[in-house]
């Protein structure tokens, strides 16, 4: 039905070269081509926030993005963050704080979590509730009311803090 | 008979009730390792996509499938005609709604479209994106029917009727009345009324509705993956719809991305999947997208209600006098029927306060819109909101403080069991506690001066109350005895395995409240095991007992109670092996944290895992006659209480922008009284995720349709929901008192949040605009609402 280009990107740290049609859309193509299930997709309009990824270092709407125009990029899932360990903070905060229900919210509330919290310990500070809200207002959550997931984020941003001027 | 639950043994090993600890399946979820329908790909899978109806209204003239099939990769196209042999049709009534009536319904219809967004030709093709290729092909002629919409009008004689052989638009119709109504308002003190609507709005489950279904026409077997709250139920209509023997039917439902109510109902779509992977023996995939989930999920609480309130001079409520008018689409929705929604008003309005003389009527209407029917708290936010807004008409009638009429009103708690006047048998409620609690919660005097001191300032801020009883643990009253084949009963199994870990398999589901986590706390108390030791089995159909899955807040109630008799049974029946093993009367010797130990004293004899050892691979060591059951099976259903119910009260701490209409949600609190609370994180967090659905529904959520039938929404853009930014903390308190129906003596947790929030949301609104006055009644509450009942815009633009 469409034509289809060849990329080739790093998922995860992992080199792809894959031909994918023009319209697929990024969480397709690491759904369908890449089998990295955690990411979902909630709406497909870029509302929910449910297949938010990282594409060089920022964090996007994966179903926003078309595959046929990441050739050279670096794209990170839950999954590649969970191998790295560079979340698992941030994890066993959700674990131990309920801020995860049925869980299809949480890979992408995660990955937007981790992006204020670097973002904080860039400027040194420890995040608000308010301000933490704000940050993942673009994220919908439907079964927490969104209160576990703020404590999380805030027990984590100031454990960093704290480990950061030790 | 089994000893009840005490949570003063919380301090002995391996005591799980009563503590908060996290799910023991949560990681999983933070990994991204979760397995949702979409997630299973099965080979040969082909994907189905639907062609849905354009119109509100209207009849199918013509389909031509060609051009959709001429594309390659799309392998077949299904008319109503189709699929219609292959499936028995339904009709969703229940003997107990007395004169309900409903059309039949199959999974695409044959001949005439009856809402925006029915399915009426389902393609399968080899991708998702093929298949939706192939449907934008598909040309359906269609000739246009005057639509049903106002539900207002929908039984006037001047109104079309939607289904001839029905006769009228109407679908069920009761007055539940005890008392002297007429009397009570004629001699009543001060009688306040209001006209209340509670906007159309529906479940937006993250994860859309989703099913795989797999027939082996070698085996003759169909096997389900569904994103469902009742696995059994699903298998029993399959089984029964599909003309084939139940034990041929394997539903298997994973990872549930949020259900709500949602995911409880029989979708025509999700039927005509089945009968599809019948027809073609292979495997065929749906998963709704938003547009589909907007326009096919159900819908729910299209409901305008009439209220009216008497009081005497002393300040006591006289009488009750209500009436509800719902419409609910076209078909009543399968099984549960959409007349149940209506039936609760008329059975929960009034519910926590003490009163004598009641009348409520429900009307329910037939409309060319999307079906409705049970979405989370069923009812209750709709009777809470009238009831409470009538409360507080009340209270400022007398002159009285919210807080105190209600105090003066509300059932005394030591005056249970009772039936209150619309007929409801309540065990034991704690209202005038869980007031009094929550007083102390919000610290009411600052608030209040905190009031006054911002409208000194032109800064509107309103305090509202809510109390509220919700029903949980249904018997066989609520659904059964109307003939739907729903189990009330639940059954868990418990096995000690050989090296001593035990696996729990259960009737009731996860969605995420964390069921799977409470079967493994009174698993694990029960048998005497420490929790990791413990692995729990959800979710299919060929691995549990029956059981009727996660809804109306059962899965602790009745599921927990299940578990605990079947974990106690089989600690009793390890005990016996162990007995004969050690030479010891086995009611000298205990299991704690996974050792026989004895009774007295706590010194460890063995552990289990030596039991486990010898009972299934030396079992010729032990006697001959001695019974080796380390598998207990054991169900459970309420029998004294057609429902467990509990009660309640919120508070909500607002600010009205009077120039701009907005609300600004300061604070929420909420006192739950759910009885034995088995784990407090969870609940709360229940409480929490509820009470912010319930917020929804009060300030953001609308389906709104165009006066001819069109839903004028489409994604998530244009129906607003709660988002992390506006939503308040929530600040949960507890009181607990334990239903005697079971040892557990759980009650459910899931619902409460939903049912009390909008009415304290709307009392709040009101009493920030009393000064004004201004006052909202119609749901959502709006900004444009609130600047209209403020005289800022007119009325009509709102
Ligand atoms: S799926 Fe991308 S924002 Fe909803
Ligand atoms: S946990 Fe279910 S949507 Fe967030």
């Amino acid at each position: 039905m469409s034509t289809s280009v060849d990329v080739t990107l790093s998922v995860n740290g992992e080199r792809v070269a894959r031909r994918v049609e023009a319209r697929r859309h990024l969480v397709d193509f690491l759904r369908l081509d890449l089998g990295l299930t955690g990411t979902h997709t909630g709406c497909e309009h870029g509302v929910c926030g449910a297949c938010t990824v990282r594409v060089d270092g920022v964090i996007v709407r994966g179903c926003l993005v078309l595959a046929a125009s990441l050739d050279g990029a670096t794209v990170e899932t839950i999954e590649g963050l969970t191998e790295s360990g560079e979340i698992a903070d941030l994890q066993t905060a959700f674990v131990e704080r309920n801020a995860a229900q049925c869980g299809f919210c949480t890979p992408a509330m995660l990955l937007t979590a981790a992006d204020l919290l670097s973002a904080a310990a860039r400027d040194g500070a420890v995040p608000s509730r308010e301000a933490i809200r704000e940050h993942i207002a673009g994220n919908y959550c439907r079964c927490t009311g969104y209160h576990a997931i703020v404590d999380a984020i805030e027990t984590v941003a100031t454990a960093r803090a704290g480990k950061g001027r030790s | 008979m089994n000893d009840i639950v005490d949570p003063r043994s919380l301090d002995r090993p391996n005591s799980y009730i009563g503590r908060s600890v996290p799910r023991p399946n949560i990681r999983k979820l933070v990994e991204g390792a979760a397995r949702y329908v979409d997630d299973v790909i099965l080979p040969r899978m082909l994907h189905a996509a639907f062609v849905r109806s354009p119109h509100p209204h209207a009849r199918i003239v013509r389909i031509d499938v060609s051009a959709a099939l001429s594309i390659p990769g799309v392998v077949k196209a299904f008319t109503g005609a189709d699929l219609a042999p292959h499936c028995e049709p339904w009709v969703a009534v229940l003997a107990h709604l007395k004169g309900m009536k409903s059309a039949p319904q199959r999974p695409l219809p044959l001949d005439v479209a009856t809402w925006a967004g029915e399915a009426i030709v389902a393609v399968v093709a080899e991708t998702r994106a093929l298949a939706e290729d192939a449907a934008a092909r598909v040309v359906v002629d269609y000739e246009p029917l005057p639509a049903v919409t106002d539900m207002e009008t929908a039984l006037d004689p001047a109104t079309p009727v939607i289904h001839a052989d029905l006769g009228d638009n109407l679908v069920f119709e009761r007055t539940n009345e005890s008392g002297d109504v007429e009397a009570a308002f004629r001699t009543a003190h001060k009688v306040v009324s209001a006209t209340f609507h509670t906007g159309r709005h529906t479940g937006v489950t993250l994860e859309p509705r989703s099913i795989l279904a797999d027939f082996n026409r070698a085996t003759g077997q169909l096997v389900v993956h569904h994103s469902t709250q009742a696995p059994h139920m699903i298998r029993d209509v399959l089984a029964r719809h599909l003309r084939l023997p139940e034990a041929d039917v394997r539903v298997i439902c994973g990872d549930v991305g949020g259900s709500y109510g949602i995911k409880v109902h029989v979708y025509p779509d999700e039927m005509a999947v089945a009968v599809i992977a019948k027809l073609m023996g292979r495997p065929v995939k749906f998963i709704a997208d938003r547009l589909e989930s907007f326009s096919s999920d159900i819908h729910a609480r299209d409901h305008r209600i009439e209220g009216r309130l008497a009081v005497d001079a002393a300040g006591r409520i006289l009488a009750f006098d209500i009436d509800d008018l719902t419409g609910i689409g076209p078909y009543s929705v399968y099984p549960r029927t959409s007349a149940v929604e209506g039936n609760q008003v008329v059975n929960l309005i009034g519910g926590p306060y003490d009163f004598a003389h009641y009348r409520a009527r429900t009307t329910v209407v037939l409309q060319n819109k999307t079906p409705t029917c049970q979405y989370r708290a069923v009812g209750h936010p709709i009777a809470t909101a009238v009831t409470e807004g009538l409360v507080d008409l009340a209270a400022e009638a007398l002159g009285m403080d919210p807080l105190d009429f209600r105090l003066k009103n509300l059932m005394a708690d030591g005056s249970y069991p009772r039936t209150s006047p619309a007929g409801m048998k309540f065990e034991g409620l704690s209202h005038v506690e869980s007031l009094e609690a929550l007083r102390k919660m919000i610290d009411y005097p600052a608030l209040r001066a905190d009031q006054v001191a911002a409208r000194a300032r032109g800064i509107h801020r309103g305090i509202g109350f809510a109390s509220f009883i919700e029903l949980t643990n249904p018997s066989p009253f609520m659904y059964g005895i109307g003939g739907a084949r729903i189990s009330a009963q639940d059954g868990c199994t418990v096995r000690i395995d050989p090296d001593g870990t035990v696996l729990a398999a259960t009737g009731v589901t996860e969605q995420g409240q964390g069921t799977e986590a409470i079967i493994a706390q009174i698993v694990a108390e029960a048998v005497g095991v420490p929790m990791s030791s413990v692995r729990v089995v959800t979710g299919d159909t060929l691995a549990t007992p029956y059981g009727g899955g996660t809804w109306a807040c059962r899965g602790a109630g009745i599921g927990g109670e299940a578990a605990l008799r079947a974990g106690r049974a089989t600690k009793e029946a390890a005990l016996v092996v162990a007995g004969s093993m050690l030479q010891a009367a086995p009611d000298t010797l205990d299991i704690v944290m996974g050792n026989i130990v004895d009774r007295a004293g706590g010194a460890v004899r063995m552990p289990l895992s030596e039991l486990g050892r010898i009972v299934y691979f030396r079992g010729d060591t032990l006697p001959a006659e001695l019974p080796r059951e380390l598998m207990q099976t054991r169900h459970f259903i309420t029998t004294q209480f057609p429902f467990a119910f509990t009660n309640g009260i919120q508070a909500s701490w607002l600010e009205v922008d009077i120039d701009t209409g907005m609300v600004n949600l300061l604070k929420h609190w909420c006192v739950e009284d759910c009885g034995r609370v088995i784990n407090p994180m969870l609940v709360d967090e229940q409480v929490r995720g509820g009470v912010v659905q319930g917020i929804g529904g009060a300030l953001y959520e609308h389906c709104v349709y165009s006066p001819d039938g069109h839903l004028l929404m489409g994604s998530m853009a244009d129906y607003l929901t709660p988002m992390a930014a506006e939503m308040p903390d929530i600040e949960v308190g507890h009181v607990e008192t334990p239903t005697r129906e079971s040892a557990l003596g759980a009650k459910g947790a899931g619902e409460a949040g939903t049912a009390g929030a909008p009415a304290a949301i709307m009392n709040a609104i009101n009493d920030a605009l009393r000064p004004l006055g201004a006052r909202v009644f119609a749901q959502p509450f709006t900004p444009a609402r609130i600047l209209a009942a403020l005289g800022r815009i007119p009325t009509e633009t709102a």
